[in-house]
């Protein structure tokens, strides 16, 4: 009853919702009510603050970088550390099959994404957090917080990609037309790493625990996810539960798109399902909070 | 006419008290999934005691070009109002709309990084306020020309100093072409000069059509510039109106007389069973009591109170602050008689005198205590801005002024002693000689 005659009054009065709003030939209106979730997909309003989220990113990597001797090297220390690790451990040592990919290569091409991924996402998940000093004090639209904190690494990634393309070279490797592959791949692990960066950024303010949690998951994550060993290890009859892994598909794309072997397109659908169901759903969450993030930081 | 700026049943509720941190552990999120029912019912029933209204029912309207002061106590939620007009919090209840583009400057340094430059600040700066990268670049030698760091530009700013840091936001705000402008209290930092210099773009601003909200508790800037006031206390605006008298009206009116004050019911007057207060005014030396002093004379304050209880030892204090919130000093009483002496019941009337050429110009609050150290410390009365008066600074009389006419700054203006000799130069050598022969 009291919902009925609340909303009446408020369409009577005004029309616009949260955020912004502007109708062409008329002036912007910035709206902030109780009663409207807060606009977080405002695509005008993001575009007219892109300045601030290429800002954000570079500060990011200038900051990341300035104070460290040997820079932007950092970025491929760590893929290529482990993947020499990897290959002489699993590789060498215990003979983990490859499906007749040279080791070394065979887990880079897990590490890449996994790096990239799980870089993006811890630094999503605190990103909101660690810029408090800026939400307290002046508006923009939040989603630009962790999206910056994504957009930080492309660079990383961009660099090791590169990297990945010449060691398949070194190794013989004769690119097809499905290397065409290897670039949406790349793009679906961005997505991915984006939709869960929004997500937890907006559930880290709430929920301060998940600070702590994210590393001993993402480190259980990485185990579940077909970087050590290949998708044909997995009985046919559980490979379900690993294609509900997003990675995977993922991965096992980005390794098919090298050797120009067979896609599995289950794998491949089920990333691209996931990643884009993922979304939405990222988007809600972090709408919901968003309202609170200024009391809550 | 449609209002730029118009706030509607605007109410912020926060929630207070150490045992809700403000966020939730994941316990609660993983209990909370499975038991959503009950919490929803729980969050309902927050008991009243838990939470403050930061603001209840806050209704007012601004037009084009207006520009208002908001002004009011600490705490008053002046400050929560302008972060909800800037979206930066969400309000508990209501709506705001700005018609237009908000520069928002709510603290000083806003969104600067200290490894930054200046100069990478002020993009940084214009895009977080919402301006693209070009238009700043339009604005940039202006920007710079009037914050009076061209020589700093290139310097990462965390090696500028606060007034440093606060010309730089105030410029890159009063230069970007938003249509509406909401600040707080960017006059309690940076030089006299530098204050006069925002003033003025402040009019400038104005005259260009520009809207704008600021907070002060500069009285005589709100005075100035704005031809409209609001008043917040507790949340509530208690007045809304040419700015002149709304202001009067927090100095001095909304305290029933502005430099006496008394409580004729003795259970009414604030106290306790051991002392309560019965009246406080200013008095001139023939004892009358006055709403202004000029700057050369003394005047006095009279405390009367009732002593109800003895055996204590009872110290009469006054805090002198002035329109700006600046405690400009406290007194309490050391004087031998009542010092170390339990005060036997009765009453009694204390007064501390304030020289002449000792308080600057301009409106002065007095809170008035009562407290006592023997036989336990303990604060029996404290009144907070309770009286009030001015101080006439016109150079008629002998004063620090002298035959100056304009400002003078500082919170106090003693007449001090100069002591100027004619000596004999006998060339620009003699002072380095000087100099030179005492080091030897």
């Amino acid at each position: 009853m009291l919902r009925v005659s609340k909303s009446v009054v408020v369409g009577s009065v005004v029309s616009e919702p949260n955020g912004e709003n502007s109708v062409p030939g008329k002036q912007t209106v910035i709206v902030n009510d109780a009663d409207q979730p807060a606009s977080v997909v405002n695509l005008r309003e993001l575009w007219r603050y892109r300045d601030l989220l290429y800002f954000l990113i570079s500060r990011d990597i200038k900051v990341r970088y300035k104070q460290a001797a040997i820079g932007a090297a950092w970025a491929i220390i760590q893929p290529l550390g482990m993947m020499l690790i990897f290959a002489v451990f699993f590789g060498v040592f215990m003979g983990v099959p490859t499906d007749g990919m040279p080791h070394t290569l065979f887990f880079y091409c897990g590490l890449m994404p996994w790096v990239f991924f799980s870089g993006a996402v811890s630094a999503g998940s605190v990103s909101l957090i660690n810029s408090s000093n800026l939400i307290t004090k002046v508006y923009f639209p939040r989603v630009i917080v962790p999206a910056a904190a994504v957009g930080a690494l492309l660079v990383d990634l961009l660099i090791t990609a590169a990297i990945l393309l010449g060691l398949s070279l070194y190794y013989g490797i004769h690119w097809s037309w499905v290397l065409a592959m290897f670039p949406v791949m790349l793009l679906l692990t961005i997505m991915l790493a984006l939709d869960l960066a929004i997500w937890l950024a907006a559930l880290t303010v709430k929920y301060r625990d998940i600070r702590h949690a994210l590393p001993f998951v993402l480190q259980l994550w990485m185990f579940v996810t077909p970087i050590i060993y290949p998708l044909s290890v997995i009985p046919g009859k559980w490979r379900w539960i690993i294609y509900l892994n997003p990675l995977t598909g993922i991965i096992e794309g980005i390794r098919s798109s090298l050797t120009g072997g067979d896609f599995n397109w289950t794998a491949i659908a089920f990333s691209v399902g996931l990643t884009l169901l993922t979304m939405p759903l990222a988007v809600k969450a972090f709408q919901r909070i968003e309202k609170s993030f200024a009391d809550l930081i | 006419m449609t209002s730029v700026i118009s706030v509607k049943n605007i109410s912020k509720r926060y929630r207070i008290g150490g045992l809700d941190p403000g966020y939730s552990t994941f316990r609660e999120f993983l209990g909370g999934a499975m038991a959503m029912p009950i919490r929803r019912l729980r969050r309902i029933q927050i008991s009243p005691s838990e939470t403050i209204w930061a603001l209840k029912d806050i209704n007012f309207e601004m037009k084009a070009g207006e520009v208002v002061g908001l002004i009011g106590h600490n705490g008053a939620g002046k400050s929560t109002l302008l972060k909800i007009l800037s979206r930066i919090t969400f309000p508990t209840t209501g709506r705001t709309e700005v018609h237009g583009r908000i520069g928002s400057l709510l603290e000083v340094g806003t969104g600067f990084h200290p490894d930054l430059t200046g100069r990478e600040n002020i993009f940084l700066n214009g895009t977080i306020l919402g301006i693209t990268s070009s238009e700043v670049k339009n604005r940039f030698d202006e920007i710079v020309a009037f914050s009076e760091i061209e020589k700093f530009i290139d310097t990462p700013v965390k090696w500028y100093s606060s007034g440093m840091y606060l010309r730089l936001a105030f410029s890159v705000a009063a230069h970007l072409d938003t249509e509406v402008l909401i600040m707080d209290e960017v006059l309690a930092v940076g030089d006299v000069s530098f204050q006069q210099k925002c003033l003025d773009k402040m009019h400038e601003i104005r005259n260009q059509g520009r809207t704008i909200l600021f907070v002060s508790h500069n009285m005589t800037a709100v005075t100035r510039l704005c031809e409209r006031a609001i008043l917040l206390d507790k949340g509530h605006v208690v007045a809304d109106g040419p700015a002149a008298e709304v202001v009067n009206g927090y100095l001095g009116s909304s305290w029933k007389a502005t430099s006496e004050r008394e409580w004729p019911n003795l259970d009414q007057a604030p106290g306790n069973e051991i002392v309560r207060l019965l009246k406080v005014r200013t008095r001139t030396i023939e004892g009358l009591t006055t709403e202004t002093v000029s700057i050369q004379n003394p005047i006095g304050i009279e405390l009367t109170y009732q002593v109800l209880g003895s055996g204590h030892i009872l110290v009469p204090k006054v805090e002198v602050v002035n329109e700006e919130g600046v405690p400009l000093f406290s007194s309490h009483d050391v004087g031998r008689e009542w010092r170390r002496q339990p005060r036997p019941i009765g009453s009694y009337v204390s007064t501390i005198w304030i020289p002449g050429n000792f308080l600057s110009s301009g409106n002065v609050l007095v809170n008035a205590s009562l407290v006592s150290h023997f036989p336990a410390t303990a604060t029996h009365v404290n009144e907070s801005r309770i009286i009030t008066f001015q101080v006439i600074d016109n150079g008629e009389f002998e004063s620090a002024r002298g035959d100056y006419v304009g400002p003078i700054t500082g919170v106090i203006r003693p007449l001090l002693e100069w002591n100027t000799t004619a000596v004999t130069l006998r060339d620009h050598r003699f002072a380095s000689d000087h100099v030179a022969g005492s080091t030897k």
